[in-house]
């Protein structure tokens, strides 16, 4: 009995020490295989709604969609009757993995170089593949981000990221997928506490001479682009001399990639529009506050909107001045997706973010759209994610309710075809304390 | 001057003649789906509201004929959101000079005009507690308003609402996350043992100061102590006649602080933050604090790393009294949301979630008798949504204090293109010009005024709007 009794505690600590060493590495995993999930209520996001349906999971990609389909003798049945099945969501703007904790932590910030021109940066590189933030936010359904750096005039090279691998690689949907620009605007004021307030003459010749600045790396760029580009053809030419931002330049001066801007307010979108129209760019709109009224330059510019969750500028803009933005820009026929421009901590909002913006005229579908396909037809993976359509990469959320709703809980969870734990620091920290007296 | 003093003359004339009209008027809210906060949800229910008070509760009410009634047919009504930790409508938020600052008064630095009020009242936030910021052991003295905007700033204050006072712990007041100014020395305290040691001095500081008072009243010295501004609000708490709201993350803290609270005789109001405070759940219980969190804000700082969103599921099973505050002019407005979050996150059941911006936060700062839930004889503090308070696809259509009402959707939509216009006017006065274009250099604008954030929430990388661009 003794015996018993002691075997019974000696499994159970080996159990405990499993929970909680194992969690991190056992979620970076998942589980592959072949699954069907059935009866549920498929929101393909790109084809209507599937009552009854089921979907079927094989070699981490969707195999098939529908109500009459048949479910292989190997695969695993996920009964998910009164369930909903969700493509992940997909947040166009964070620094997810590239900050941890921003705030007296400065070894885990890797968000921002040092100078104006840090085009050879690459978020890839300093992604945090182990990072908390990864975990929190997938197990609230956003199984897709893109992860830039910031800072200076021209930022480097933004990643889009599935959040699942223990590597960089194993995350990465496109590596180097677009050049991050903080497109110049006048700035009057710094933003730290204490600072003066600089004159208004004084900031807009700032402004300008950032943008010539600007102006002169693009066309350095193309230059070095046309010189090593003759260089080539011809071998008598003369050799350019390599530099590494003006290197890194080359696809997006040639626009082979997009060319992400900040930008804010109705001119300097305008502004923005024209430098992407001078210099024959690929380009895209972060921020976008005042972009409907901008809609007549951005036919071919789509906008990441990162400003739900943010306070009207002026003080007498109207109160829903930012919430009713989405529905403007849908009626005035922009491209946009709904992001949250989150460090990584708080990206699990997004789906609340599309949200608020339906209760200000934003149609229902299209905030399910602006954080899944949207997004992913502007990161330009539309052909891979985004929706539950056959031979995309299985990144599938089963809900029991209205994704966009916070009251929803996720009952299961697939990145790259895998059935994932749904655990996180916060599970874990939960478990460890629920039941403390 | 003269002129000045006339309006203020007929004002004076005017001003009880109004509002007794007001009084006098009765609002009917009829058919809508209430949720009490208090007694469960009704479904199609009236609400009479008579003087500023809610007169009665049930179905098919009758209301005089001067009474405004408002159809709220497949709408839901709660009560005002009331927002444990705000700095709202302040102009300055921490004294940094010392580090006890307990003679500082919010009193003295509200702005009744402050937009981010309409703005909360737009969120459904009808009250809140103003605090001090938190860069100081012991902060200064709080405000309970109510966000009457429009109203003289007398209005604003909750009269019987008891007065507090914000503590602090860990990293702001250690000031780990800010340099010294150059040439500034260091300000003690530089560690949380030295937190806990000035806020220790000061009760026994105050301690003495009462017990000379306590002697000179009993006769027994014949010379009064000297008043002294800094002691007076410690003394008050030694007193239990005001409340501590201490602002601190980690869980060692806050109980080392109701450690603190109990050797000197007193219960800590409430711990403010206090992301960690599932880790001692049960020791909270038994000291009877209030809690008032953010629901899943977390990794902003190292002491917010252990924050979890299952923090108020934990806190409620154990009996303690939970609020969620936004500390922030923005989440403010969508507090209906962060409530939402915790039925999902340890399964707090739909009503304890509601109670959580409502009446909870109200017993918290001691204003329950007269609002935080929808009930006879509290004052008619009431948002209409135009559907389920949690649902994101929700908006505020309306929001009532004392039966008033100080936002509404239509009538705000209505004057929107007056006001456009008179924007556009005001551009085109010289001083409104870009310097560029001839005008003259304009003073700080308007929207220099910045969110606070005792906390700032994540960083703003990405596009840090912070205002100040020409016009």
């Amino acid at each position: 009995m003794r015996k018993a009794l002691l075997l019974t505690a000696l499994f159970l600590f080996v159990l405990n020490v499993f929970a909680q060493s194992d969690g991190s590495q056992q979620n970076l995993l998942g589980k592959s295989g072949t699954f069907a999930i059935t009866g549920a209520t498929i929101v393909t996001v790109s084809g209507g709604i599937i009552e009854n349906g089921v979907v079927i999971i094989e070699n981490g990609k969707i195999a098939a969609v529908g109500q009459n389909v048949s479910i292989p003798s190997k695969a695993e049945v996920i009964n998910a009757r009164g369930l909903f099945v969700y493509p992940g969501m997909i947040d166009a703007a964070t620094t997810l993995g590239l900050v941890e904790i921003p705030l007296g932590a400065n070894g885990t910030v890797d968000v921002s170089e040092v100078g104006d021109n840090n085009a050879n940066a690459k978020a890839i590189v300093g992604i945090n593949p182990h990072s908390s933030h990864v975990n929190v936010a997938r197990i609230n359904g956003v199984t897709t981000v893109l992860s830039m750096p910031t800072g200076g005039l021209i930022s480097g090279q933004a990643a889009v990221i599935n959040l699942w691998g223990s590597t960089q690689a194993q995350m990465a949907v496109v590596p180097t997928f677009a050049l991050v620009v903080n497109f110049p605007r006048v700035a009057a004021f710094g933003s730290d506490f204490g600072q003066q307030q600089m004159d208004f003459n004084e900031a807009i010749r700032r402004r300008d001479q950032q943008l010539e600045n600007l102006k002169r790396i693009f066309k350095d760029a193309g230059n070095y682009a046309r010189a090593k580009e003759a260089y080539i053809k011809d071998k008598t030419l003369p050799a350019p001399k390599t530099d590494v931002k003006l290197e890194a330049l080359i696809p997006y001066v040639r626009a082979e990639r997009p060319v992400i801007f900040t930008a804010e307010r109705e001119r300097d979108i305008r502004a923005a529009v024209k430098f992407i129209e001078e210099f024959k760019l690929k380009g895209i709109i972060l921020g976008g506050q005042e972009a409907w009224r901008a809609a007549d330059v951005l036919k071919n510019v789509p906008v990441i909107y990162t400003n739900i969750f943010r306070l009207p500028v002026r003080e007498d803009d109207p109160y829903d001045y930012l919430f009713e933005a989405p529905s403007k820009m849908l009626q005035a026929g922009i491209r946009f997706a709904i992001a949250t421009s989150d460090g990584g901590a708080n990206v699990r909002d997004l789906p609340y973010q599309a949200g608020m913006a339906v209760a200000f005229g934003l149609p229902k579908e299209e905030a399910l759209k602006a954080v899944t396909l949207y997004p992913a037809q502007i990161l330009g993976i539309a052909d891979r994610l985004g929706s539950i359509e056959v031979g995309k990469i299985a990144n599938i959320v089963v809900t029991d309710g209205d994704i966009l709703d916070p009251r929803t809980n996720i009952k299961y969870l697939f990145i790259n075809g895998r059935l994932m734990p749904l655990t996180s620091r916060h599970t874990e920290l939960y478990e460890r304390f629920k039941d403390r007296r | 001057m003269r002129r000045v003093f006339a309006c203020l003359v007929v004002l004076n004339f005017l001003l009880p003649s109004f509002v007794l009209a007001q009084a006098s008027n009765q609002v009917l809210i009829k058919n809508a789906t209430v949720m009490t906060a208090s007694r469960g949800t009704l479904e199609n229910a009236d609400i009479l509201i008579e003087n500023g008070k809610i007169a009665r509760i049930g179905k098919n009410l009758r209301a005089g004929a001067n009474a405004r009634v408002i159809d709220a047919t497949g709408k839901y009504v709660t009560p005002g959101i009331v927002d444990c930790h705000s700095h709202t409508m302040i102009d300055a938020v921490n004294e940094f000079s010392y580090s006890v600052t307990s003679m500082t008064r919010i009193l003295d630095v509200l702005d009744p005009k402050d937009i981010a009020i309409y703005r909360a009242l737009a969120g459904g936030v009808t009250s809140a507690l103003l605090l001090h910021g938190s860069a100081n052991a012991i902060g200064g003295q709080s405000v309970t308003v109510k966000f009457k905007y429009g109203r003289p700033v007398e209005e604003f204050i909750i009269p019987d609402a008891p007065p507090g006072i914000k503590f602090a712990l860990g990293e702001n007041p250690k000031r780990s996350n800010f340099q010294p100014l150059p040439g500034q020395t260091p300000r003690y305290p530089r560690t949380r043992m030295g937190v806990m040691e000035v806020i220790r001095d000061a009760f026994l500081r105050a301690r003495d100061y009462k017990r000379e008072w306590d002697d000179y009243r009993a006769g027994k010295t014949r010379v009064p102590p000297r008043v002294d501004l800094e002691l007076e609000p410690l003394v008050e708490v030694l007193e239990g006649k005001r409340l501590v709201h201490a602002h601190g993350y980690r869980s060692d803290e806050h109980l080392n602080l109701m450690l603190l609270a109990e050797e000197f005789g007193f219960r800590v109001g409430t711990l403010q933050h206090a992301l960690e405070a599932y880790k001692i759940a049960p020791e909270i219980a038994k000291h009877g604090a209030g809690v008032s969190i953010f629901v899943d804000n977390w990794s902003f700082k190292i002491e917010a790393y252990d924050s979890i969103p299952y923090n108020a599921a934990i806190l409620w099973k154990n009996g303690v009294l939970v609020s969620i505050n936004s500390d922030s002019d923005e989440r403010m407005r969508r507090l209906n949301i962060e409530a939402a979050k915790v039925m999902k996150y340890g399964g707090v059941p739909e009503e304890e979630a509601l109670k959580m911006i409502t009446l909870n936060p109200a017993k918290q700062l001691g204003i329950d008798k007269r609002t935080g839930s929808i009930e006879v004889g509290k004052d008619a503090d009431i948002v209409i949504w135009s559907g389920h308070p949690f649902s994101p696809y929700s908006r505020v259509e309306t929001t009532m204090i004392e039966g008033e009402i100080y936002f509404d959707r239509q009538q705000d939509i209505a004057k929107r293109a007056e006001l456009e216009k008179e924007r556009q006017e005001l551009e085109k006065l010289d001083i409104n010009k870009p310097p560029a274009s001839g005008g003259t250099q304009p003073r700080i604008p308007s929207e220099f005024r910045k969110d606070h954030h005792d906390d700032a929430d994540g960083m703003p990388y990405l596009s840090d709007e912070d205002g100040g661009e020409e016009k």
